[in-house]
């Protein structure tokens, strides 16, 4: 992004016509510079200007998707190596992977396996989202096929790996409008592999014996007009595809080298090949350092709750907190006469506050109000978490449906103890203690 | 045209920190690159793993009861953490002395260190019980009890870092942990302090403070992050400290590692969750520059061992 905003500014027709959706031209023209709009956005743009502020301003690592419909999942378009410097806008996305190696009862097992992993996190659905079918050179056209027909039963977005031209295209013919990702282009077969997947419309996966390879195909791949690429790291070694993924990712977004700036295809399944836990460790560090796509033998429970919690977490932007829904959310199997503790809708607040909650093992109900997702210190000195707001939130949302008088309110708000008393006839308040942590004994000693 | 590789040169690097005697002794930190960035620099000591017990006693999971079947006394126990496979050093907890847990008195929690002091000949790292009081009494006595096995004293927190520092750090020439809650500023602030009080910064080995993933792990990341790239690149000689990072404790709690398969039984066996959370948090938190961590599982041990070594 070589161009400041006023240097664009100087291109813009300057009509202020608001048709690109900013105010005026001059505000486009920032928006431009910081990466927020793509200059595409203006009708107006002489074909000259264009031609010369898409190249410079074009983003460092491109958004490529795959998919489609419900399915369609965005990957790239990162502009920041470390999510404190801005955000990480993609979140990787994780598949599970089918291989004609494996017989058809394993095969069956696992795609009845992968619908099982599917529930809700923090507002955000966590499901097994692709999968990964893999051609074993030299094994049977049309049982792969037939594998791929299989998956994309499931509606799942699908990923290809597949060297071979014709198979290719025998399977691309039967899932090419769930828009797949074909993983199979390398130095020695980049051009017909590339002309499958432009025929097909999807994106075409590419790797290479090292690093140079696979710049070097890009490169040729680039030149011969084929810009939707996903660039796998290998699986020659844990330590090889971890270098390649952090270079991938550093040469295009620090060193603006645009033939890298493509999403990255991390195949832990074959780098950690039978052993689960070692998968599981690896999934998490390529969350952490640049896969978009990480493809894994098993993603169960067990694997899905810490990773998608750990992509959760990463993938929030820092300039937003994280919130959880208001509501009464009954623990330990609380009733309508359980106590009830009140607390702010800042996800970690909740979460810890839960946790302890859950630890001590007391049926309580866990009023959660709108505190425009701040901590508890945060949210009072901001006037978000006030007497008025708890007394009016359980007076509308809570009495209704609890018949417990009894207030839990946090400790570090003490101060609100008498205000929410006399706005809420009725009620018992009590202040609990300090810290979260302390809350197993504090409920122990109250109900004991 | 090739890849034209460019590395990223630090002249700046993380303190070595040397815990341990003889020929267990181990090296955390001395490294000027990013984690595992073997191809910008050589990475001068792998990060290192670390076996949590306690004097509670063994954890209430089939494959660690397994382990240390047999075991019944706190140096038995000890001797079966050192040899576990991928194990380079021992972390004993001694969270039986938390004046709201079991309250423990001093002098048994020493008998127990001593005891475990002697069974082992690996590094030794001994974290206290949590509560500032109790630690700023305790700390300075397990110092005293381990004079000349160069441990790790686990931690001088900003409520109670001169009892401890001066203990560990000043009278008994232990190395010393500096505890602080997941924030840069405070870890900086407590650097500051502890070398103010006399502590040489080359002794002091830092725990940022931590979180199970999905547990406001963000916070984690991004202070780690922010730590290494100011060591690194500003050379700041008060964030320079290893960072020992126990995974054990936050990932075993977490309603995900401890909801029986009873009430959640799509979720499948507990143990299995669990050692994936401690597998899967120990993996983020060495991916976020993480010199140490500490874990209890033998199959989370074994395989984050396995991963470091695979990654060197």
């Amino acid at each position: 992004m070589g161009l400041s905003g006023i240097q664009i500014f100087k291109m813009t027709p300057k009509k202020n016509c608001k048709e690109c959706g900013c105010p005026t031209c001059m505000a486009f023209s920032m928006k431009v510079a910081q990466g927020a709009m793509d200059i595409s956005a203006c009708p107006h743009m002489s074909e000259e200007a264009l031609a010369q502020l898409s190249e410079a301003t074009a983003p460092p690592m491109k958004t490529i998707k795959i998919g489609a419909g419900e399915n369609e999942f965005t990957l790239g378009g990162e502009t920041v190596l470390f999510r404190h410097e801005k955000t990480y806008v993609s979140k990787t996305r994780y598949a599970v992977s089918l291989c004609t190696c494996m017989d058809d009862a394993a095969i069956d097992a696992k795609l009845a396996d992968i619908p099982k992993v599917d529930y809700e996190r923090i507002g955000e659905r966590m499901f097994v989202e692709l999968i990964y079918v893999n051609y074993e050179a030299g094994s049977d056209k049309d049982r792969y096929v037939e594998i791929v027909k299989k998956a994309a039963a499931l509606n799942r977005t699908l990923i290809l790996g597949c060297k071979d031209v014709e198979v290719a295209k025998a399977a691309l013919e039967v899932c090419k409008d769930a828009k797949p990702v074909l993983n199979g282009a390398d130095a020695s077969n980049y051009a017909e592999m590339s002309a499958v997947a432009t025929e097909a419309g999807v994106v075409l996966g590419v790797t290479g014996a090292d690093l140079n390879e696979l710049y070097d195909t890009v490169a040729a791949l680039e030149k011969a007009g084929n810009k939707n690429l996903i660039l796998d790291v290998g699986t020659n070694s844990v330590k090889e595809a971890y270098a390649n993924a952090v270079q991938i990712r550093r040469a295009a977004l620090k060193d603006q080298d645009r033939t890298f700036g493509y999403p990255t295809l991390v195949n832990v399944a074959v780098l950690a090949h039978g052993d689960r836990t070692l998968q599981q460790a690896l999934l998490s560090m390529f969350t952490m350092k640049y896969g978009s796509i990480v493809v894994t033998e098993n993603l169960d429970y067990a694997e899905a709750l810490p990773l998608f919690g750990l992509r959760q977490n990463v993938f929030t932007d820092p300039q937003k907190p994280m919130k959880v829904e208001p509501g009464i959310y009954p623990l330990n199997g609380a009733d309508e006469n359980s106590l009830c503790l009140t607390t702010v809708d800042f996800a970690l607040t909740y979460f810890v506050v839960s946790g302890e909650l859950e630890r001590s093992g007391v049926p309580c109900n866990l009023i959660i109000s709108d505190a425009g997702g701040l901590s508890v210190l945060t949210a009072w000195a901001a006037g978000k978490l006030s007497s008025s707001s708890v007394a009016k939130y359980i007076q509308e949302n809570v009495e209704d449906k609890v018949k417990c008088r009894k207030l839990i309110i946090p400790g570090k708000v003490a101060v609100l103890k008498g205000d929410i008393e006399a706005k809420l006839p009725g009620w018992e308040v009590i202040v609990a203690p300090l810290e979260a942590v302390q809350l197993v004994k504090f409920l122990k000693d109250m109900t004991a | 045209m090739p890849f034209n590789q460019k590395p990223q040169k630090f002249n700046a690097n993380i303190n070595t920190v040397e815990i341990g005697c003889g020929d267990k002794a181990i090296k955390l930190g001395g490294e000027s690159t990013f984690p595992f960035y073997s191809f910008d620099a050589p990475v001068e000591n792998a990060p290192k793993v670390g076996v949590e017990i306690s004097d509670t006693g063994i954890a209430n999971v089939p494959g660690i009861q397994e382990y240390y079947a047999g075991a019944t006394t706190m140096g038995e126990i000890a001797k079966k953490a050192e040899a576990m496979e991928g194990a380079d050093f021992v972390c004993l907890r001694l969270e039986g002395g938390d004046p709201n847990g079991e309250d423990k008195p001093i002098e048994d929690l020493i008998a127990v260190v001593k005891e475990v002091g002697e069974a082992v000949t690996c590094p030794l790292v001994v974290e206290g019980c949590k509560n500032v009081e109790k630690d700023a009494e305790l700390l300075p006595k397990v110092a005293e009890a381990l004079q000349g096995k160069n441990v790790l004293i686990l931690s001088a927190r900003e409520e109670n870092y001169k009892a401890v520092g001066a203990a560990a750090g000043l009278a008994y020439n232990q190395k010393v942990g500096a505890e602080s809650a997941v924030d840069i500023n405070l870890a900086k602030q407590l650097n500051v302090v502890l070398t103010q009080l006399g502590v040489q910064g080359q002794n002091v080995v830092m725990n940022v403070g931590s979180a199970a993933v999905g547990y406001g792990f963000e916070y984690v990341v991004s202070t780690m992050d922010r730590i290494k790239g100011a060591a690194l690149s500003q050379n700041d000689n008060m964030l320079q400290m290893p960072i020992i990072t126990p995974v054990a404790d936050e990932s075993w709690n977490v309603k995900e590692s401890m909801a029986s398969e009873a009430d959640m039984p799509e979720w499948g066996p507990m143990e299995d969750r669990g050692i994936s959370m401690e597998v899967q948090t120990a993996a983020a938190v060495l991916a976020s520059g993480s010199d140490a961590v500490v874990l209890k599982h033998p199959k989370s041990v074994a395989t984050i061992s396995k991963m470091i070594k695979e990654l060197m």
